[in-house]
């Protein structure tokens, strides 16, 4: 198939209804309306259903109500419209539903701007709502690498039956770049439904269905807690996506993901250019992060140091610091904000504190 | 021996948590006694609210979903998209609907979902226990309103069946009371129109039923019953609001 | 090869057009493209600017803050991005409508008459073209038939009659700054 030419949010909702999803339900904000436009104009076409609902907050409940009755469906927001969701991200979560989501990041706090940020870090991988619950967090640089996620997300949510957050900043979502879009993608196996309500009678072939986040007894609680940390600990063990590139007898570890992580690897270029020789760790799933993949790399004899580059405040810094722990030093170079920092910039400051 | 009465088989054995007196016992019953007769139990999906009815799922013997606090509307509206053959209804109650849940039973009604709400009137918050809700009378004392529900202060009661008859995509709304047998009956027939008003096609239908919270109201069952009748339906008149 | 360009102007003088063409025309010569816009508020009549990459390598940033080729098409966007121009890299001026010169002298600059190359075909919508023009002749970093192609593909075969016309502004911007 040839490449075409796409902006990241058409080219993310083409994604989705290439990998099966027939329902998008979803309200306008900036910078991702490109993809509730692209929906509303090929669901009808392919005999799915685009609705705009009244707010975020009723979105993402036509979400868990869709995905209840067993489909593969998928809303899009940025930031603020995220924050909204998480109350329904919790009970998707509580209740056992796959589902994807994608975040177009914004600047923030409060209404920020409509520029890139990487300052929902936290609200994506923490969970975001109430409960000790994560979403699994995908993290494109790319516009063909959200196509292919996107691809995955659905598969990884039916899995483990969560939802999963594309999250891309704003950058992703209005570049234009060559994308192709696999012929035979490659399909996991995938779990029926028994636990869809799609309506049931004494002597059907299944249990009586019940979608649920409700545990009033603590132990009835405390079990569906640990059927979700198990199924953590197995996507932590199992769907871990991470780039490494340049890092073998790197000095330097740059710690970066999605548009940024590019930025970085021109800087890194330009590093190499002087004789300095540094590497990226790019974490592609941001939950579960790469800890065992970063552990290794700064574990090399030949790196002395780790930089972690974010257009926030230092969010993914503190993952990195978790899994470094001390062992050798650790440096930030970023904003919040929507500030997006240049190759240049980047690459002067490891080369200012390489002297120091 | 004559069959003079079986319990309806849409109801689960298990035993309702509901108060004596209360009137969610009543509805229940009428909902799956209409399920039961419409022969539409093994394609129902019943919503079920945050409130007092949380455990609808467990007394309704048909797929259920449970919802988030007011959300169900849009929930069902998921559900309702995904499988239109299904027939899908959200049981709220009167915090749930008309208060943190407002915005999603209006565009429900606006979108002219083709699903049927029960909505659930009995002027307090339930669950919570016993605060005041936007369908408390004015001077009804609640654990929020304790002197009184003061109309300068907080507003006078939504009329939740009037304004979403005002909205196009309402096919069916109606008022109905259990606080009497004849009333009861009548809230049957409506809630019967409402479910056959979904199978038709027709749109958006709701029945706001005026119920009973005697824990919650501080009266006996006999009392609160009596209450309904001399305080809750000259303020809140019942019949058909719309009808297409 | 690397090329890192960024195309200014005011909105409406379709400086994201000849930006998203170029990035076709790349991808049809089995190129890395990338096209990226920016967006907000100064989309809505003020200064329109987009990045394109276009490399035989995959594309590292897509955010070109030091270009190789900086294409202004007004004034304001000469102000904004002669600095962004890298040492020993091109600069595009629409000198119709740019009274200033370049200050930079470590650079080579282009002054490309657009709006009169444009007035001479008798429409004022091709002053882009010519500009872009200018650009593939001074860079090569894409052949004009990959252009046009990209052009036929975005404006539909119900438009293929305008095709003609930009090539001319093509050649006549191309013209303009052969030596």
């Amino acid at each position: 198939m040839a490449k075409k030419l796409m902006k990241g949010c058409e080219a993310i909702a083409e994604a989705a209804i290439q990998a099966g999803c027939r329902f998008f339900f979803g309200y306008p904000i900036t910078p991702q309306n490109d993809i509730p436009e692209y929906m509303s104009a090929r669901m009808p076409k392919v005999g799915g259903c685009f609705l705009q609902a009244e707010s975020e907050v009723a979105a993402i409940n036509m979400v868990y109500g869709a995905a209840a009755a067993g489909a593969r469906v998928m809303t899009s927001s940025s930031s603020p419209g995220i924050s909204l969701k998480q109350e329904g991200m919790s009970y998707i979560a509580g209740a056992e539903l796959p589902c994807v989501v994608c975040n177009m990041v914004r600047g923030g706090p409060g209404l920020g701007s409509i520029q890139p940020s990487q300052g929902d870090y936290f609200q994506a991988t923490r969970g975001g709502g109430h409960g000790d619950y994560h979403p699994i967090v995908l993290a494109p640089a790319s516009v063909q690498e959200a196509v292919d996620l996107m691809q995955s997300a659905f598969d990884l949510a039916d899995i483990y039956r969560t939802p999963v957050m594309l999250l891309a900043d704003g950058i992703i979502g209005q570049m234009m770049e060559p994308v192709e879009f696999p012929e035979n993608p490659v399909r996991r196996e995938l779990p029926a439904k028994p636990w869809a309500t799609t309506g049931w009678a004494p002597g059907s072939d299944r249990p009586r269905a019940v979608v649920n986040s409700l545990y009033i007894e603590v132990d009835e609680l405390q079990e569906m807690n640990d059927r979700l940390q198990a199924r953590y600990k197995e996507i932590k063990e199992k769907e871990v996506l991470v780039e490494k590139y340049n890092t073998d007898g790197a000095e330097l570890i740059i710690c970066a993901y999605g548009t940024v992580a590019r930025i970085c690897k021109s800087a890194i270029k330009l590093c190499a250019a002087q004789g300095v020789k540094v590497g990226l760790v790019r974490p592609i799933t941001v939950w579960p992060f790469p800890e065992k993949e970063l552990a290794e790399v700064m574990a090399q004899d030949s790196v002395k140091r780790e930089l972690t580059v974010e257009i926030s405040a230092g969010q993914m810094h503190e993952d990195v610091r978790l899994v470094i722990n001390g062992a050798k030093p650790v440096d930030f170079y970023g904003r919040p904000g929507s500030y997006v920092p240049t190759a240049e910039e980047i690459f002067e400051y490891i080369m200012k504190t390489r002297e120091a | 021996m004559a069959v003079v009465f079986r319990k309806t088989p849409v109801l689960t054995d298990t035993v309702m948590h509901y108060c004596p007196g209360c009137g969610h016992g009543i509805v229940h019953r009428l909902v799956a006694e209409v399920i039961e007769e419409l022969n539409i139990q093994d394609r129902t999906i019943g919503f079920v609210p945050v409130g007092c009815a949380v455990f609808g799922y467990k007394y309704f013997n048909i797929d259920c979903v449970e919802a988030a606090h007011g959300r169900a509307p849009a929930a069902a509206t998921g559900c309702k998209r995904v499988n239109p053959n299904n027939v899908v209804f959200t049981y709220q109650g009167d915090g749930d609907l008309a208060s943190i849940g407002a915005a999603e039973i209006v565009h429900a009604a606006h979108r002219g979902e083709k699903i049927t709400t029960i909505f659930i009137n009995n002027a307090i918050y339930g669950m919570t226990g016993g605060q005041m809700a936007p369908t408390t009378l004015v001077g009804q004392k609640t654990t929020t309103s304790p002197y009184g529900r003061d109309a300068d202060h907080c507003g006078k009661p939504l009329r939740v069946a009037e304004m979403i008859a005002t909205i196009e995509g309402a096919a069916y709304v109606e008022r109905v009371s259990v606080d009497s047998t004849p009333n009861i009956i009548k809230a049957k027939a409506a809630i019967k129109k409402a479910f056959q008003c979904q199978l038709d096609g027709k749109g958006f239908s709701l029945v706001e039923v005026l119920s009973s919270c005697p824990t919650n109201w501080g009266k006996s069952p006999a009392e609160a019953m009596d209450w309904i009748k001399s305080d809750m339906i000259p303020y809140y008149p019942l019949g058909v609001k719309k009808e297409v | 090869m690397l090329w890192t360009n960024i195309f200014a102007g005011f909105g409406g003088q379709g400086v994201l057009l000849i930006g998203q063409l170029l990035a076709y025309a790349g991808m049809y010569e089995g190129k890395n493209v990338s096209w990226l816009p920016s967006y907000g508020p100064e989309m809505r009549g003020g200064t329109a600017s987009c990045s394109v990459v276009v490399s035989d390598e995959p594309v590292a940033s897509p955010c070109v803050n030091m270009a190789d080729c900086v294409i202004v098409m007004n004034r304001p966007s000469l102000d904004k991005f002669e600095k962004n121009v890298l040492p020993g890299g091109k600069l595009f001026i629409n000198s119709s409508i740019i009274d200033k010169k370049a200050a930079r002298t470590d650079i080579d600059v282009y002054y490309v008459p657009c709006n009169e190359i444009a007035d001479k075909l008798n429409n004022p919508k091709v002053a882009n073209m010519a500009m872009l023009g200018a650009y593939l002749e001074a860079t090569h970093a894409a052949e004009t038939k990959s252009v046009l192609d990209a052009l036929l593909y975005k404006l539909g075969e119900r438009k293929a009659h305008l095709i003609p016309l930009n090539e001319q502004a093509i050649t006549m911007g191309a013209e303009s700054v052969r030596k």
